[in-house]
């Protein structure tokens, strides 16, 4: 059923050999890590280096009637400062529509607001210094004066649109969807059981480790634009700089050395990302802003605010007929630029009920402007949401049903030998691994042994819990994701593989880094590939002046895009040094390959000729080459998926919890995930990728959220009063596999990168009610903070 | 988030400490282990002109027990107590309180004086002294004075402390014969600050309390002291209905604020539950 | 010892400063409100120890100072005057943390790396301090990490092998 595709990484008729496919190599790029040698935007060094800082909006919706920046031009150090309708002069705004989202609508953004900010930290002006301290203390000499105007905070107001932020919008509405099958009336008047629960997900954030940070460096003589940034898609932003800035694009170049984090965070525009580009060409001179850890609360994009009331419909005989939804979400004042801030809901609408069979459906998304932060994709986008709707009420339908959770998902979830499949909201699955996934997680954790456990511990006033959490996931996505809507964003990739003069592969990748392993995982695969050792390949990514043209890293993409056009390329340079190797040697190419640096006889394994040496003749004596032969030691190839829109991956995590129910804390025993993502290239990197995007999932289920008051204030966002996962509180986190590649590639491989964080607060939470069941009582709001299950038990 | 300019004196002697603070009066502020200070002053919360370090003043370190008291000197480390032998046989109460404190970095510079100064209203160390009838020694240029940690803490961040002073010292008697101390505290994460919390300290007899002094943390501007539990425990075996009946007593004296995430009936709620809790291992 | 002081102006006042930073004696006039970290990232070069967040709490800016952890962001530079500092650039050079170091590599106990020398540092005082830390203990220690990455589970597991690989070798 899951056999593993076939990988002919060498000539046909040798022994199948998958070289490191499939092997945990420690990343070689981790090692400068290690020591403190990377190169993030905040270490490099530049002549003549300013630094911006921004004056922020203290208010969340205000007027800027009065703005005097003479005192803070005139402090130690400033070199110049500069209002929203300067820097519009050189940074043309941006609406952040796309057309394949039907009547989504948003307001123009600049890079520094013109005379009314829309919610709290919105920058006003920029001071440029020759210091981050000189810059921050001129701004305190800034004169501002305001008129406080309505603010609009709360979902539920703003989609009664008594005040409307953006008059010339006509309402608060940013974008709504709604979707329906044509028998889900049917459906729920004929079930037997019908269950309803409204949830509620507070809005929260990335808090990567390093902040947003750029660094723009534009050579007035050239008119050329460097743009040193910590993002995860520098051709998107080459794109966006050139366009905007109005500089022909191949004069502005984009590199990203070492991201500390991403996590979808760094792949959305930055209005004081694009204001410091554009500075810099105002000034002709490199000018960086780094996002200090109170700017990036304020005002990396926020996500995950919904209020969503969902309903199921069963058969007495545990069999789900429908899936009913309502969902409303508050973003900010704006879309945000290029992806929308219309995906997340839309994407609510899309998974909602993912991994079952029933064929009836109806959904609605509402997406409403607040004055609050601005909102868009966060690692995981909607399946965070949609998985804690889905898994939530599947329990509360298995409950009243009296069935066990498990064996209640094992009668729904979609057959193992039911693909392709078409699933009610639209998606297509190509194959999924439900079942199999199921039982591999079932055993894994020994499920009997738990509940016999939790049984007998109740008894003893000890409350465990066990949630289970089934899941689909978007990965490697075609553009039906952003190029349909008319969106500049590659949904291709490319990789060029270069064999150098002493035999060393050189891979230039468009894909690029932030520490999930694509280095290392590009380097296994291009050292299968062309037949080489793993020490011998050097990967770069991040560089638009170098690589080929590509996407980047987001939703999922990295390993089975990008990594499908580094194995095309590396049989392809593999043929060609085939070819030359034929020359020098005058033999047969069909009894040739390549295996551990040297062409050897393909059935014996002897040694030819080694790759240094072909390199040599290649490069430097091609005179003794057949006249008409010209070497192509460097290959390019591209990919794109076709098949599928979407490639679909599954998998099921399971919580266990103790929930002291005298103060409300939980303490996470362990947590369990069972991934199909395809074929595994390195089963470290992914299961690593999976905790990491698990504890971000804990995080959102039980810790994290942003605070606002009614003024629209932000009151949490330092480190110390927003509380991120830390070490003490996290669980060891059990990982294991199935494996169904996809057929739409050589490498099968589909996408891991979110699949932690789309599963976790659904198990969390579903761990949290079943320890709750002897008490009757029900969490149903994230973060489940001690305040809201002491709530729910009565306490309170 | 860069600090705002300031200068900075490291005095070698209390009386160049004192002659800088007299000098500077409000725009000077004492930096000894700065963990609180420096954070504060990277986020601009406060803009002095001068910083006077402490810390190369002599005779302001060190635990030394001497008859029946226990002297902390205030530029010891939280590391220093995590570490003193003499303060897990003498005051096992703030033996068990110092791991709470944030993380190991921040105990490695962070001082028992700056935290008795600071006096936030999550901190541990206020409600230890409070519990073990601690008392703080103050010095100003030509005089000291002591006084007692209850009377010591007298608002939000605000202590007996008078402009030109310098909190020198604690003194802790010794822990007498019978005597059992519990510490509990409930944080989200380790390390954070409390949502509410408990010092307890207690004679314990044949299973019977008397003497408890219970100073709750977060339950209002300064430590607060419940009597009133204590007085519903004097003499009794800490039953159902005693821990009950001093549960009872909470809401009367303890003044919890609401936080971001915590509503007064909440952390009223812990307060209770963590008195129950530290009712049973006293008496464990 | 310096007991100079000067009035606070808009233009920094420096005060002479020495110290030793991975065994090299490094003298600078350095502003009083610059933090180590700033000191050692912007003046030294020493770009190991990052910035996170200026308020002590995600531990990226951790460095050893007389042979103890701490935060960079929470001590002036100034305040460093006579003091020994060690950064990861010179843990890693001595080979003082090779162990560590490999175990982390092996494992991919760090992906963006961006916490790596902060949550390095802490690793070793607390193996040096506690060698016998069982795994809670370990997981507890290191809450003075923040990591967005890896979730923690590897970063645990790399320092329970060295902890057990430098009790063995004790033996």
């Amino acid at each position: 059923m899951n056999a593993r595709a076939e990988l002919p990484l060498h000539a046909p008729g040798t022994a199948v050999d998958k070289g490191y496919i499939g092997q945990s190599v420690p990343r070689p790029n981790a090692k400068r890590l290690l020591q403190g040698r990377g190169a993030y935007v905040d270490d490099l060094r530049f002549p003549q280096l300013a630094h911006v800082v921004f004056f922020r909006s203290p208010y969340a919706h205000a007027r800027l009637k009065r703005l005097d920046l003479s005192r803070a031009a005139a402090q130690p150090g400033v070199i110049a400062v500069f209002d929203g309708r300067a820097v519009a002069q050189y940074c043309k705004p941006w609406v952040a529509v796309l057309g394949h989202l039907k009547g989504i609508k948003s307001p123009p953004q600049f890079a520094i607001a013109i005379e009314r900010a829309c919610c709290q930290g919105e920058a006003m002006a920029a001071i440029v210094a020759e210091s981050r301290a000189q810059g921050e203390d001129a701004l305190q000499l800034v004169e501002a004066e305001w008129e406080e105007l309505p603010v609009v905070c709360d979902m539920e107001e703003s989609l009664a649109g008594k005040y409307v932020i953006h008059p010339a919008l006509g309402d608060n509405i940013c974008f709504e969807r709604k979707f329906s099958t044509d028998a889900v009336d049917a459906a729920f008047a004929k079930a037997d059981v019908v269950a309803e629960e409204t949830y509620t997900f507070g809005r929260h954030t990335g808090v990567t480790l390093e902040s947003r940070s750029i660094l723009a460096d534009y050579n007035a003589a050239e008119q050329t634009l460097t743009v040193y940034q910590s993002t995860q898609a520098p051709h998107m932003m080459q794109d966006i700089f050139s366009r905007h800035l109005d500089i022909p694009e191949a004069n502005v170049r984009v590199i990203c050395k070492d991201v500390g984090g991403s996590f979808g965070i760094k792949v959305h525009v930055y209005p004081d990302e694009m204001a410091t580009a554009a500075i810099s060409v105002m000034l002709r001179r490199p000018v960086k802003f780094v996002a200090d850890r109170l700017e990036s609360f304020l005002t990396d994009i926020h996500a995950r605010e919904h209020k969503a009331r969902v309903r199921i419909a069963c058969t007495k005989e545990g069999e789900i007929l429908a899936f009913e939804l309502w969902d409303l979400t508050a973003i900010g004042p704006y879309s945000v630029y290029p992806r929308t801030s219309g995906i997340e809901g839309n994407q609510v609408v899309n998974l909602t009920g993912g991994p079952y069979k029933h064929q009836q459906y109806r959904g609605q998304t509402q997406v409403v402007f607040t004055n609050k932060n601005v909102s868009c994709q966060y690692r995981g986008v909607g399946h965070p949401i949609a998985v804690a709707l889905t898994e939530g009420i599947v329990d509360v339908a298995a409950e009243q049903l009296g069935l066990d959770p498990a064996e209640f998902r094992r009668r729904n979830l979609i057959p193992d030998d039911a693909y392709p499949y078409s699933f009610p909201s639209g998606l297509k699955f190509e194959q999924l691994s439900h079942h199999q996934s199921l039982d591999k997680l079932l055993a894994l954790m020994d499920y009997a042994k738990l509940r016999t456990e939790q049984a007998a511990l109740r008894k003893l006033g000890v409350y465990r819990g066990i949630g289970l959490a089934a899941m689909i996931e978007v990965t490697n996505p075609s553009p039906a994701f952003y190029g349909v809507g008319g969106a500049r964003i590659s949904a291709q990739d490319g990789a060029t593989l270069r064999l150098d003069p002493t035999g060393m592969v050189t891979c230039l990748a468009s894909v690029t880094e932030q520490g999930q392993g694509t280095e290392g995982v590009f380097a296994q695969i291009a050292a299968s590939a062309v037949g080489v050792t793993i020490d011998k390949v050097r990967v770069i990514t991040g560089d638009t002046g170098v690589t080929p043209y590509g996407g980047g890293t987001w939703a999922s993409r990295g390993a089975g895009i990008g990594g499908e056009a580094v194995l095309q390329a590396g049989r392809a340079l593999r043929s060609n040094i085939l070819d030359v190797a034929t020359h020098i040697l005058g033999a047969n190419r069909g009894e040739l390959d390549i295996v551990g640096n040297e062409v050897v006889n393909r059935l014996s394994l002897e040694s030819k000729l080694t790759l240094a040496e072909l390199g040599r003749v290649a490069y430097f004596r091609p005179d003794t080459l057949p006249q008409k032969f010209q070497s192509e030691l460097t290959v390019t190839r591209h990919y794109t998926p076709r098949d599928y829109g979407f490639t679909f991956t599954n998998g099921i995590q399971a919580c266990l919890v103790e929930v002291d129910v005298e103060t409300g804390f939980v303490k996470l025993l362990k947590h369990w995930c069972v991934e199909d993502c395809g074929t595994v290239i390195n089963p470290m990197l992914v299961d690593e990728q999976l905790r990491g995007g698990i504890v971000q999932g804990i995080g959102a289920a039980l810790f994290e959220e942003c605070l606002y008051s009614e003024e629209g204030q932000l009151m949490n966002g330092s480190m110390v009063d927003y509380l991120v996962p830390l070490s003490a509180e996290m669980p060891d986190i059990v990982v294991a596999h199935v494996e169904t590649p996809t057929k739409q590639s050589d490498l099968g491989a589909k996408g891991a990168g979110e699949a932690g964080t789309a599963g976790a607060p659904a198990a969390v939470m579903n761990a949290i009610n079943d320890a709750l069941r002897p008490f009757k009582a029900r969490v149903t709001a994230q973060p489940a903070t001690p305040q809201r299950i002491l709530e729910a038990l009565g306490k309170i | 988030m860069k600090a705002p300019d300031f200068a900075y004196a490291k005095p070698g002697s209390l009386s160049e400490a004192f002659d800088l603070l007299d000098r500077h009066g409000d725009g000077a502020r004492i930096l000894a282990g700065g963990q609180s200070l420096l954070a504060s002053l990277n986020l601009r919360l406060s803009e002095p002109e001068l910083l006077v370090d402490i810390c190369s003043i002599p005779g302001l370190a060190g635990i030394a027990v001497s008859g029946q008291t226990l002297r902390i000197g205030a530029l010891t480390t939280h590391r220093q107590i995590e570490n003193s032998t003499e303060i897990t046989r003498h005051l096992p109460l703030l033996a068990q309180a110092v791991g709470n404190v944030a993380h190991a970095a921040i105990r490695n510079r962070g001082t028992f004086g700056g935290s008795i100064a600071l006096a936030d209203p999550a901190a541990e160390y206020p409600v230890c002294a409070v519990a073990l009838d601690a008392t703080f020694v103050l010095a100003r240029r030509g005089a000291e004075r002591r006084v007692k940690a209850r009377e010591f803490f007298r608002g939000l961040y605000e202590t007996a402390l008078q402009p030109g002073e310098l909190l020198t010292a604690g003194e802790f008697p010794l822990s007498a014969a019978g005597y059992r101390s519990v510490f509990l505290e409930l944080a989200r994460r380790q390390g954070d600050y409390a949502i509410v919390g408990l010092a307890a300290h207690a004679l314990v007899a044949a299973g019977r309390i008397s003497d408890a002094r219970l100073a709750f943390l977060g339950a209002g501007s300064t430590p607060v002291l419940a009597v009133r539990a204590a007085a519903a425990l004097e003499g009794r075996q800490p039953d159902a209905q005693a821990i009950a009946a001093a549960q009872a007593t909470l809401a009367e004296e303890l003044e919890m604020s609401a936080d971001l995430y915590s509503s007064r009936a909440t952390k009223l709620h812990l307060a209770r539950v963590l008195l129950g809790r530290a009712l049973g291992a006293l008496a464990a | 010892m310096n007991a100079t002081w000067g009035h606070a102006s808009n233009m920094d006042e420096t005060l002479l400063t020495t110290l030793t930073v991975n065994g090299r004696t490094v003298t600078r006039r350095i502003s009083a409100r610059q933090h180590l970290s700033d000191f050692l990232r912007d003046e030294l070069g020493l770009t190991g120890a990052h910035t996170g967040c200026e308020h002590g709490v995600c531990g990226a800016c951790t460095v050893r100072v007389d042979g103890l952890a701490v935060r960079g962001c929470l001590m002036l530079a100034v305040q460093a005057d006579g003091c020994k500092v060690d950064t990861i650039e010179g843990l890693s050079d001595s080979g003082e943390i090779a162990d560590l170091q490999g175990a982390f590599h092996r494992r991919n106990a760090l992906q963006c790396g961006f916490c790596t020398p902060g949550m390095l540092m802490s690793a070793q005082e607390l193996l040096s301090s506690r060698p016998d830390a069982k795994r809670d203990e370990i997981r507890a220690h290191m809450s003075g990490n923040y990591c967005r990455c890896t979730g923690y589970h590897a970063i645990v597991d790399a320092i329970e092998e060295v902890a057990a690989s430098r009790r063995e070798g004790r033996k």
